[in-house]
């Protein structure tokens, strides 16, 4: 059978994903706006009480004076680097930690259990202890974010330990390896994909730890900031220091999301 | 004499408080350079006599001899290759390929360098720099028997290592595996569960039984080498085929004697 006179109609996969990421993308954009636009609006018009919910305009210009002339930038400094040095304290620390379980199963099965029984305490109800233990200082709030992380890449790493191919050690003992060379070359890079897999909820987990530490006692950082200004019922410095500390999570998340990238160099993420 | 030997080997288990023998004592004196298939249902023991052999695991009784000294629970000295072909998927295929080099404490820009002509010689140059799984079972077997060989030891033992391909890529592997065998003058022993792919490669074929894992019966393999396609219609072929058939057959319990 001839086709009749038509023009023929040819799937280009390529501009079709093009086409397909553009809008979503588009999408996304025009839907952060839109929430933008409708905030502003609705509490200009008073249909959403500004006292509480501030105002997009409000909070920016809160933010200009409170960077400009006030302490934020300071504070942002503070919190970030807080969080920062918790998040790689635990992230490394609770890697130690898993991937020592490779070495004697002994060990790893008697430790195992307190393991997940710390994992359940809720740190940061710990938060009075570790500021009466290391101070108002900078320290006690690495400590906390270093509590938050550390146990949840402990388990990860384990996790990774207990899904390594018994084979692929059976090969590099035949190989004539030794336990070192099994570790190096199996089991590390066997762990990393669960490992990195914590990261992303590490770094939540780390901001979250060292703004409890701010709220309970500290001279700086945001969490400092928020509560006073709850405190003197200034709400648009409590929605300013809300939206930094978003836009702060957001930016490390990308951090850790490239540090990924870095760390498996084609493997996959696990859970 | 004799390059490896296993003399009154035999491994037993205890499980449930009952002994359960996994290979009664088997005695085997391979000479230099053969290639030495053995054949038998699953559950014959022959994965354990090649765990012994690499001195992954400790037999019960008896000695493993490779030229005269006694290499009980020693592993590193023969070369070991599985079903799996267990490339490292993070490294690339040179460098999965030097793996018992760097274990051995060669740099790994030396490793490479004895590596590369290898990779090149035997079909996988071009893929040197590319990840085990954006190639094919049979390439990733190659490999693999690569890694095995650039170890370097005289006895190489592989344990089923194209029972996970299909029949053409065997066939293929089957003539790759041969070259590479005459080029390197290995003494090989081969398991397998295919008994045309025993015929055709090997010199001497020793047949397992099953349950508890005992040695049956020894056959010597007169094809004349180098062995091509018309080797496996040939008389003296199928008369070997029907003597082997006949050997399994004879299995007290019927249980997957392919």
């Amino acid at each position: 059978m001839v086709q009749p006179e038509k023009k023929r109609y040819i799937e280009d996969e390529k501009k079709r994903q093009q086409r397909m990421k553009r809008i979503v993308f588009g999408g996304q954009f025009g839907l952060g706006i839109l929430v933008i636009v409708l905030w502003e609006v609705l509490t200009r018009y008073e249909v959403m009480d500004p006292y509480y919910w501030s105002s997009p305009s409000t909070i920016y210009e809160t933010a200009k004076v409170a960077f400009l002339e006030g302490t934020l930038w300071d504070d942002l400094v503070y919190t970030s680097l807080a969080t920062l040095a918790g998040f790689a304290l635990g992230t490394v620390f609770g890697s130690f930690i898993g991937l020592s379980f490779w070495w004697s199963a002994y060990y790893s099965r008697i430790s195992e259990p307190y393991l997940i029984a710390f994992n359940a305490i809720p740190k940061l109800a710990l938060g009075p202890v570790i500021v009466i233990l290391f101070g108002i200082g900078f320290f006690s709030k690495v400590m906390l974010a270093f509590l938050m992380t550390v146990i949840v890449t402990a388990l990860a790493a384990h996790s990774g330990i207990k899904a390594i191919d018994k084979d692929l050690e059976k090969l590099l003992y035949s190989l004539g390896a030794k336990r070192r060379h099994v570790f190096t070359k199996v089991v590390v890079p066997t762990t990393m994909p669960w490992i990195v897999s914590s990261l992303r909820i590490n770094i939540a987990l780390a901001l979250a730890g060292t703004i409890v530490g701010e709220f309970i006692s500290s001279r700086q950082g945001i969490g400092r900031m928020i509560l006073y200004a709850g405190q003197i019922l200034d709400i648009d410095l409590v929605w300013v220091g809300v939206v930094v500390l978003s836009l702060l999570s957001m930016l490390m998340y990308a951090g850790t999301v490239s540090l990924e990238k870095l760390l498996l160099r084609g493997q996959e993420p696990k859970q | 004499m004799y390059k490896l030997k296993v003399v009154d080997a035999s491994k037993i288990f205890r499980r449930d408080g009952q002994e359960v023998v996994a290979l009664q004592a088997t005695t085997m004196q391979i000479p230099a350079g053969r290639f030495v298939s053995i054949i038998g249902p699953s559950g014959c023991g022959k994965s354990t006599l090649f765990n012994m052999i690499a001195g992954l695991i400790k037999p019960t009784t008896g000695k493993i001899l490779l030229d005269g000294q006694n290499i009980v629970g020693k592993s590193g000295y023969v070369g070991y290759m599985l079903q799996k072909d267990l490339l490292l998927p993070w490294r690339t295929i040179l460098d999965n390929v030097i793996l018992g080099l760097e274990i051995k404490g060669v740099s790994k820009r030396e490793a490479r360098k004895k590596a590369q002509p290898l990779l090149e010689r035997y079909g996988l140059q071009g893929f040197e720099n590319n990840y085990p799984p954006e190639l094919s079972g049979g390439m990733r077997q190659r490999a693999a028997l690569l890694r095995t060989l650039l170890y370097d030891q005289d006895v190489i033992l592989l344990d089923e290592p194209f029972g996970a391909l299909d029949a053409q890529t065997r066939l293929q592997m089957q003539g790759w595996l041969l070259r590479i065998w005459e080029d390197f003058q290995k003494t090989i022993l081969f398991i397998t569960h295919d008994i045309d792919e025993a015929i055709y490669l090997s010199d001497d074929i020793y047949v397992l039984s099953h349950r508890p894992g005992k040695l049956k019966a020894k056959i010597h393999v007169e094809l004349e080498r180098p062995r091509g396609e018309e080797t496996l219609l040939s008389d003296n072929f199928i008369s070997l085929k029907q003597k082997l058939l006949d050997l399994l057959r004879e299995e007290p319990k019927d249980n997957g004697t392919t």
